[in-house]
């Protein structure tokens, strides 16, 4: 029931947000339509029993990753994107009914395939995506894929690190 | 009862108090700042200036809006609102006292009993920073843009700091629930040291105490951290080209930030409601013999008035103080009001350390301000955080 | 006082809705990144599909009723993290050196 109302509404924030992220010209209208993405995705994980990744995708990715962005486009100044004249008119014709033709094709592959598959999703219909049962899995089963990618991590902070610095001469 | 309505009405009374708390934070932290500083303070507005709040916001509300031609209109006005919703957000996860019982209705102080609270928490917190950064790069002003980077690059340096000096007490409890983490710091060590974190056994969690209190001085932007708005390098920094109740939004916004991190920092480390010393030994009448003891000080001066209106707004003042004292000795409200006194005196003196400190330290250079973050605060984080759970590692079977 | 909602057309949702909202979010992000020509949006419309990606394996993951779709989706964060920090290092580099943000402008092997 509750279920269904907040997916209704936050799929539908999401698509949106996504399309305005393609839209827009101007890169920091682009990021904030991501974060709203993302918000929309961290409720939509909660919805799906993934607590901790609801938690991870709002600090991870839109309190870290995005903040960065962000902080790129404001210290480069970027502007909006120049229109390009010319475009063919057969493209702008055709592009939008085919993407929409494709989507719908996916879809309908999806649906015929999955008509028969279990449980819906709601609430309560799978708690085990809780910390405790994310981080027994990630320190028992996955122990060396988690090490790996901290060494991982600790590589792009070094060619980050090599990347950006000031040239000395 | 319905839980929706009791929600309800829980929420307006939460936002309610909370309101009025952020006015007069502005009030108590220029009146403290002011004795700091040998001056009166305000002191016009109503008797010791206890009306300034209001006849700012009656200021505020009736100053013009005034938006500048050159600004990016949509994030110009989006920036304030953001800033507050996510400041004041995270106040719906922090429990402010025990479940209580009224009118036979058995209720949680506080909102919400999320059992992931504190990582929506940090997520919430880790937000907050788009509104200053967005407000900096819509403004499209110079000063504010560098005040917006500047804000951004500070927040997400002092964010580690900050996450590694909180996991360190949750290692001890176990938990992510605000609620269960206060429950975890109940009881006494040999009967008088109380369980707080920064008192408990194996690792008191002293350091990682001041490790959060210096980074939520960065990430609320305050002396000596408050680099994004620095009076004497950047005008006004992120909230130059604001005015009016856009303006008021970001100051409400700062405030509302300090005080969910006073309360964050007293329900993990100080121990929520939890008295200082056993009820066994009368904690519980400690309230009513503070209320009064600040009654009698209140009589004292009225009959010594240093100024002439003294004579007849000390002795209210003591009333109120005496009948607020007795409250706590109404059977009824007593489970309500003491671990609410506890609470709420914790969050009090730490926000007093923030006014505190505002008033004695200087500001640091940016520099100074990434390498200490960088090269002291979050390596003493990592080592505090290594030792915390070596130790618990050890003594739990 | 109870507050009850009129019934909907739909009990729940079915785990075909979620894997859609991801191919319609996935597609989203392609077109991103053939549309767009600042360089900074097309990374942002890469995010966007790995969002997508994600999301998949959470609703495989409640759909299987293990965790390990979620761990998945964990490493996948991880790794936009170091790939973002990466990135953004190579675009600051390259607009240091070229002044532009354009993608088109960025096609010569020389300066």
């Amino acid at each position: 029931m509750m279920g269904v109302i907040l997916f209704a509404i936050f799929a539908t924030a999401a698509v949106a947000c996504g399309i305005n992220l393609v839209l827009q010209r101007h890169p920091v209208t682009s990021a904030l339509s991501l974060i709203g993405v993302m918000g929309s995705l961290a409720v939509l994980y909660l919805l799906l029993g993934a607590e901790f990744i609801a938690a991870v995708q709002l600090i991870v990715y839109a309190g870290a990753i995005m903040v960065l962005f962000l902080f790129v486009i404001m210290l480069l100044n970027a502007g909006e994107e120049r229109k390009i004249p010319g475009k063919s008119l057969v493209s702008k014709l055709i592009g939008l009914p085919v993407f929409v033709l494709f989507l719908g094709l996916v879809a309908y592959l999806i649906q015929t395939q999955y008509t028969h598959a279990g449980s819906p999703v709601d609430f309560d219909a799978f708690t085990g995506g809780g910390p405790r049962e994310v981080g027994m899995a990630l320190f028992t089963t996955y122990l060396l894929p988690f090490e790996v990618t901290s060494v991982l991590i600790l590589i792009a902070i070094l060619g980050a690190i090599v990347l950006a610095r000031k040239e000395i001469d | 009862m319905n839980y929706f309505l009791l929600t309800l009405i829980k929420a307006g009374l939460i936002a309610f108090v909370l309101v009025t708390v952020l006015a007069y934070l502005v009030w108590v932290e220029r009146k403290v700042l002011a004795h700091i500083q040998l001056r009166v303070g305000p002191n016009r507005v109503g008797p010791h200036g206890l009306l300034q709040p209001l006849s700012d916001l009656v200021k505020l509300l009736f100053k013009e809006g005034f938006i500048p031609s050159h600004v990016n209109l949509f994030f110009y006005l989006l920036a304030p609102f953001m800033a507050v919703a996510l400041s004041l957000g995270s106040i719906a996860v922090i429990p402010l006292g025990p479940q209580i019982d009224v009118f036979g209705i058995k209720t949680n102080l506080g909102l919400a009993d999320v059992n992931i609270g504190i990582l929506f928490m940090l997520g919430l917190g880790s937000l907050g920073v788009y509104g200053v950064a967005l407000a900096g790069w819509a403004s499209n002003n110079k000063y504010a843009l560098i005040g917006g980077l500047r804000s951004a690059a500070q927040m997400i340096s002092y964010e580690l700091p900050l996450a590694l000096a909180i996991v360190a007490p949750l290692l001890m409890f176990n938990t992510l629930s605000f609620r269960e983490v206060v429950d975890a710091q109940g009881g006494y060590l040999f009967g008088f040291i109380p369980q707080w974190a920064i008192f408990q056994l194996p690792v008191p969690q002293l350091i990682s105490f001041i490790i959060f209190l210096i980074a939520a001085f960065a990430e609320t932007n305050r002396i000596p951290f408050d680099l994004p708005e620095a009076e004497n390098e950047l005008v006004a920094g992120f909230h130059t080209e604001y005015s009016s109740m856009l303006f008021a939004a970001f100051f409400t916004a700062e405030y509302g930030h300090i005080t969910t991190a006073c309360m964050v920092a007293s329900v993990l480390f100080l121990g929520g409601w939890q008295p200082l010393w056993p009820a066994a030994y009368g904690s519980d009448f400690f309230p009513v013999v503070a209320h009064w003891f600040f009654a009698a000080i209140c009589f004292w001066h009225a009959r010594q008035p240093a100024r002439s209106y003294d004579r007849y707004t000390m002795p209210i003042l003591g009333i109120i103080l005496f009948g607020a004292g007795g409250l706590f000795l109404v059977p009824f409200l007593k489970p309500i009001l003491v671990p609410l006194f506890w609470f709420l005196s914790k969050v009090a003196f730490l926000i007093f350390t923030f006014v505190w400190v505002r008033g004695t330290l200087p500001r640091f250079r940016y520099d100074q301000l990434m390498r200490f973050t960088w090269t002291f605060l979050f390596p003493v984080a990592l080592v505090n955080l290594l030792i915390t759970g070596l130790l618990v590692a050890l003594t739990t079977k | 006082m109870d507050f009850t909602l009129p019934p909907l057309p739909i009990s729940a949702i079915p785990l075909s809705a979620y894997l859609i909202l991801s191919a319609i979010l996935f597609g989203l992000g392609i077109c991103g990144f053939l549309f767009r020509r600042n360089l900074i949006t097309v990374f942002m419309s890469i995010e966007l599909m790995l969002n997508a990606v994600n999301l998949s394996f959470v609703a495989f993951s409640h759909q299987m009723k293990q965790a390990d779709g979620q761990i998945y989706s964990f490493f996948v964060m991880v790794v936009a993290a170091a790939e973002a920090a990466v990135g953004l290092a190579i675009i600051l580099t390259v607009f240091k050196n070229r002044e532009t943000l354009e993608v088109d402008e960025v096609d010569n092997l020389k300066l």
